[in-house]
């Protein structure tokens, strides 16, 4: 992990949450959230469990739906419209906990399809960009084999693969290595480290601090549904402001 | 630096020697497992050679009449004698080319499906799919370019169980699966529709649907308003199989994981793309079993048409042997009815069983 990535001043806004709130039945899960990111920046939301940072991650693709305030993903709001919601989607690539490669469809299949049916790519140009993906993965060699026949790290890098075959202007990880074995990690975040070199926009829910530390521009710790505590990686780990911060910091760096 | 040196693998250690010892310990490991299978020889010894010695050895295979039947054993005379009529019902004799070339053309049509290599797979069978059965349709019935018309009521035997089989069959699947779809609609108008569907239909003994069709519809339709029996029969058993359909299909839906219709929503593909794509080709393919099992089921419920006066498989053999000149063949008649519809069903489900293992991406690690 290199000190020198480069952390540019971002320049326009890609996504704006503005006061959003969301409810599970009677359960408060999201309050007040409010968050700028520009392009290029790399967030890293961490907290402990059930503070809401994936249901933060997940409203802005609408996987999950807001009740009250503003989401703006790259000038388009997210309303009940569900062409607004696909015109999100398009641009907005996620990476999930249990990587949910699509079973039936081999690697090259399942990164093709979304290219092929929603970008309305030729087969041969989507096989070409999927290829591409694939060796930027460094797993090119996997291509034809089926996501069941595959290591946890490998499918994690081929779910990434597949969400870049999409050129999103935006990726989200939600908790892309917590369910990978320890010897897999690594793999996995080398190829997120090599996405955020490229200038990425990148929104990571993750309890890898090293991450954090190298990627990040911006580290949120959220609690309870609110956020608790924003800052630059280096004042995060040293100097919390919070003393919520600073006991869950505790308890995660030994 | 120490280096491990890691065993060698070995192979599992032997269990069984040889025939001997695979019967010692299958057939006669114990006192009480020694006697269950003399118990079982003595069965089979008191139940097959009597039965091999009436369906061949004793049976009577040549001849024209009844008097050609002069063993103890089965008189196949009889189903040769009435092969045609099981086979075609009253089809004029002179037409039943038409039903041969139907079945050809099914046949031949569907060949290219099965071969791997082959192009452009999905367009064909849906070209297929929408073209054969117009064309089934014109060479059955006829009625249009030179063929002449042969009336539903004049198709029978196995001929006319299989047009209820493969009608209900490619009816039935579909709309099963749409109504599985809506009944999990997040739209409460098209979810109610469907539960009340499927519940119907679920709720009524398919003979009831069938007689229903057949001797109530007409009184509520305006006078001099028919239409076909055989049509009337055929949507009745579409909607009853497509409820059972929906509920295996909706099985299969409710067992894929919630990331699966995330991940595909995420990528930006809309619903129908999501279920065609992703959803359904998982849900039916884990469903396999259950959705043959309904076919099967169909496929043997089509003799319930009896009751409608049509003459199926089962009917046309039960009229045989009414015939005063082929009196006492009912036990041959039925056993050649069994033999047929066995040899369908286990077909189906042989090829289920293919169909799962060619389908299996081995992700159930």
């Amino acid at each position: 992990m290199s000190e020198a990535i480069k952390k540019p001043e971002a320049a326009e806004g890609m996504i704006l949450m503005q006061g959003v709130h969301k409810w599970y039945g009677q359960f408060h899960v999201l309050k007040d959230i409010n968050l700028d990111v520009k392009a290029g920046e790399r967030i890293v939301l961490c907290g402990p469990s059930g503070s809401g940072k994936s249901t933060t991650i997940r409203c802005i693709n609408r996987l999950e739906e807001h009740q009250q305030g503003r989401i703006v993903v790259d000038g388009t709001e997210l309303t009940h419209d569900l062409k607004q919601i696909e015109a999100v989607r398009r641009e907005v690539g996620m990476v999930f906990q249990h990587f949910n490669l699509f079973p039936h469809l081999t690697v090259l299949q399942n990164c093709m399809l979304a290219p092929m049916w929603v970008r309305k790519m030729p087969k041969r140009e989507a096989q070409e960009v999927a290829m591409h993906y694939l060796e930027r993965v460094r797993i090119p060699e996997q291509a034809d084999k089926f996501p069941g026949q595959l290591s946890g790290g490998q499918q994690q890098r081929v779910a990434i693969a597949r969400a870049l075959c999409m050129k999103p202007k935006i990726m989200l990880f939600d908790e892309p290595t917590s369910a990978l074995d320890p010897e897999m990690v690594k793999e996995v975040l080398d190829t997120m480290i090599g996405l955020a070199e490229d200038g990425m926009t990148m929104l990571c829910v993750t309890h890898e601090m090293g991450f954090a530390r190298t990627v990040a521009n911006r580290v949120i710790f959220m609690d309870r549904g609110e956020i608790v505590e924003e800052a630059e990686p280096d004042t995060f780990f040293t100097n919390p402001k919070n003393e919520r911060t600073q006991l869950f910091l505790s308890q995660i760096l030994h | 630096m120490q280096t491990h040196t890691f065993k060698p693998d070995l192979p599992p250690p032997r269990m069984s020697v040889g025939v001997i010892g695979w019967m010692r310990s299958n057939l006669f490991s114990g006192v009480f497992n020694t006697l269950l299978t003399l118990l079982a020889i003595y069965l089979v010894w008191l139940i097959v050679p009597p039965l091999l010695n009436w369906a061949f050895f004793d049976a009577d295979w040549v001849g024209t009449t009844r008097a050609d039947c002069t063993g103890q054993g089965a008189c196949w005379v009889f189903i040769q004698q009435r092969f045609g009529q099981f086979m075609y019902g009253f089809y004029p004799s002179e037409l039943r080319w038409r039903v041969d070339l139907t079945l050809w053309a099914a046949i031949i049509g569907a060949a290219p499906l099965f071969v791997p290599q082959m192009p452009r797979k999905a367009l064909y069978g849906i070209a297929f799919l929408i073209i054969y059965p117009l064309l089934a349709y014109w060479l059955l019935h006829g009625g249009a370019l030179g063929l002449s018309v042969v009336p539903t009521t004049r198709w029978g035997g196995l001929m006319l169980t299989l047009v209820i089989a493969a009608v209900g069959i490619a009816g039935a699947l579909p709309l099963g699966i749409m109504l599985a779809l809506g009944r999990r609609s997040e739209m409460p108008a098209i979810r109610v529709i469907c539960v009340t569907f499927i519940e119907f239909w679920r709720g009524v003994p398919l003979i009831t649907v069938l007689f229903m069709s057949s001797v109530m519809l007409p009184l509520f339709l305006p006078e001099g308003m028919s239409f076909d029996k055989l049509m009337r029969a055929l949507i009745g058993v579409i909607m009853f199989q497509s409820a059972y359909i929906a509920e295996v299909v909706r099985g299969g839906l409710q067992a894929i994981p919630k990331g699966q219709y995330e991940a595909a929503a995420a990528m930006g593909l809309g619903y129908w793309r999501s279920m065609g794509l992703v959803i359904l080709p998982q849900a039916l393919k884990m469903v396999i079993p259950g959705i043959v099992n309904t076919f099967i089921a169909l496929f043997k419920d089509t003799s319930l048409v009896i009751i409608i006066g049509l003459f199926d498989l089962l009917n046309s053999i039960k009229q045989a042997t009414t015939d005063p000149a082929w009196l006492g063949m009912s036990t041959e008649g039925y056993v050649f009815a069994a033999l047929v519809y066995w040899i369908f069903c286990f077909g189906m489900s042989r090829y289920s069983m293919h169909l799962e293992r060619k389908l299996d991406t081995g992700h159930k690690r």
